[in-house]
């Protein structure tokens, strides 16, 4: 056997390609729009300036979250532990302030903080929309980690509806068994009952979201300030899932804890 | 969209070489040739690119659509191809688009203003290894607009925070180092381009791989340039 035996047959393929045969969406000279750009508008019009609102009403309310979360595990030291914490709350500063100062001080900066988070997200994808008015055909694959885009704008909206909910369910005891006049330790015990097993399910898939969001969102607010660089990178997004996962955990355990009769 | 059958294709063919076969043919039937951009064929220009199956400069990583090859697909695939789609990159015809977005951003402050003179003398001015590195990542963006075209907000932050790095990093770039961000930036937003949401599709499919960290330099930049 020879070298000449061994002869190179070049393999032919044919393809079937589908491509886009467009008229031109575009004059072939440059636009007016060239010659001189639109002024810019202020900080705040800027889609840099929008994402800055993002990131510090969005840290506003991890801050919140944090305090909440530990707020919450005070259950596990009994209903009266929990209840007077719920009464500190309301009567922080009390000599010096009015009842519910502090309190109402912190639904304030929080509602402000929802809502320009929500102003500049839906600002932000009104934007986004406008700059992709044709859509792609071929269903395009995620390149990178995929999920920030749903669970940040569809996550976003589930959270929302759902902080409506347990408004409704904790604070005002409206959709709670236990009503708006009882203690809050009986209107989360009464809330999570086993019997109230879907209320619990609500809430974990809720809770879930939230995680999710503050994953990608907490380093995305990192970035968005400019503090991420290649070596921070790694410990921001591990600090980012760090911080989702202990409120994941801390967030979920009492109402698991109540449905399970654990804490009775 | 229209389907074509092209035969004759070698695995060792990039891809623009499949598609010039396919225009042969097209020319020979009296049809319109299908259009697209290219240039060198070696993966440094930046005038090629097109979404195949999906995703800007197809599947393979860190390669641009010259660059890709036949041998990555196979016999009778089925291939969809489309332009870049956003609205700050008009259609020309079929695959073209008029990127001159891009060439506005630059105008806005994508230079050093400065009487350059001759090439100086290396080490004439002392650079840190990491930002010279840093610098030089960002600098090899080529422009193709495969971040825009990845985007799922159509933003073209990648594109826009590489040409501020890799001037920003610099000591030649830092007498306009806020000016620059801000005056370009703010052509970003004036092209119609969307918000950055840190979804890292871009870096993904850039052909030079440039790092997301060059969005957090122009974001510190303009921060900084705001707050003067």
């Amino acid at each position: 056997m020879t070298w000449t035996d061994h002869r190179w047959i070049p393999s032919v393929w044919s393809v079937t390609a589908t491509i886009e045969r467009g008229a031109a969406t575009a004059p072939v000279s440059a636009p007016k729009k060239a010659q001189r750009s639109r002024r810019p508008g202020g900080f705040l019009r800027s889609s840099n300036g929008k994402k800055v609102v993002m990131a510090v009403t969005g840290a506003i309310m991890v801050l919140f979250l944090l305090l909440h979360m530990l707020g919450n595990l005070k259950i596990f030291l009994g209903r009266d532990s929990f209840n007077e914490y719920a009464h500190a709350l309301r009567t922080l500063l009390e000599p010096l302030a009015p009842y519910r100062t502090v309190l109402t001080l912190v639904e304030i900066v929080l509602v402000a903080s929802v809502v320009l988070h929500m102003w500049a997200a839906i600002s932000l994808s009104r934007r986004a929309h406008h700059a992709r008015p044709v859509k792609y055909v071929a269903k395009k694959k995620s390149q990178a980690n995929g999920y920030a885009t749903h669970i940040m704008r569809f996550g976003g909206i589930t959270i929302a509806l759902y902080v409506v909910w347990h408004l409704l369910d904790l604070t005002f005891g409206v959709v709670n068994p236990a009503g708006f006049d009882s203690a809050p330790a009986e209107r989360m015990i009464a809330g999570f009952d086993p019997s109230r097993w879907w209320v619990t399910l609500i809430y974990l898939v809720a809770v879930v979201m939230v995680g999710l969001h503050l994953r990608h969102g907490l380093w995305s607010a990192f970035q968005t300030l400019g503090w991420a660089n290649r070596t921070r990178n790694k410990a921001l997004r591990l600090t980012a899932g760090l911080v989702s996962a202990v409120l994941v955990l801390g967030f979920l355990a009492p109402p698991l804890a109540v449905t399970f009769g654990v804490v009775k | 969209m229209v389907t074509y059958r092209v035969e004759d294709v070698s695995p060792d063919m990039s891809f623009l070489e499949m598609l010039d076969v396919l225009n042969e043919r097209l020319i020979l039937e009296g049809d319109d040739p299908i259009a697209f951009d290219h240039d060198c064929r070696e993966g440094i220009c930046g005038m090629c690119g097109m979404v195949i199956n999906g995703v800007a400069h197809g599947e393979q990583r860190a390669t641009t659509t010259c660059q890709l090859h036949m041998r990555h697909f196979e016999d009778g695939a089925e291939i969809t191809i489309e332009p870049w789609r956003a609205a700050p990159f008009p259609v020309v015809k079929d695959l073209v688009v008029d990127r001159s977005a891009f060439d506005r951003i630059i105008q806005a402050g994508g230079f050093v203003s400065v009487p350059a003179g001759s090439a100086p003398d290396a080490h004439s001015i002392p650079v840190r290894k990491e930002n010279a590195d840093a610098a030089f990542d960002a600098a090899t963006c080529i422009g193709c607009g495969a971040c825009v075209a990845a985007c799922p907000n159509g933003s073209a932050s990648l594109f826009t925070a590489a040409k501020i790095t890799h001037l920003s990093l610099l000591p030649q770039g830092q007498p306009e180092r806020l000016t620059r961000a801000k005056a370009m930036v703010d052509q970003m937003d004036a092209e119609g381009f969307g918000g950055c949401t840190n979804t890292g599709e871009c870096t993904a499919v850039c052909p030079k791989g440039i790092p997301l960290d060059a969005i957090a330099q122009m974001n510190s930049d303009y921060l900084k340039a705001n707050a003067k």
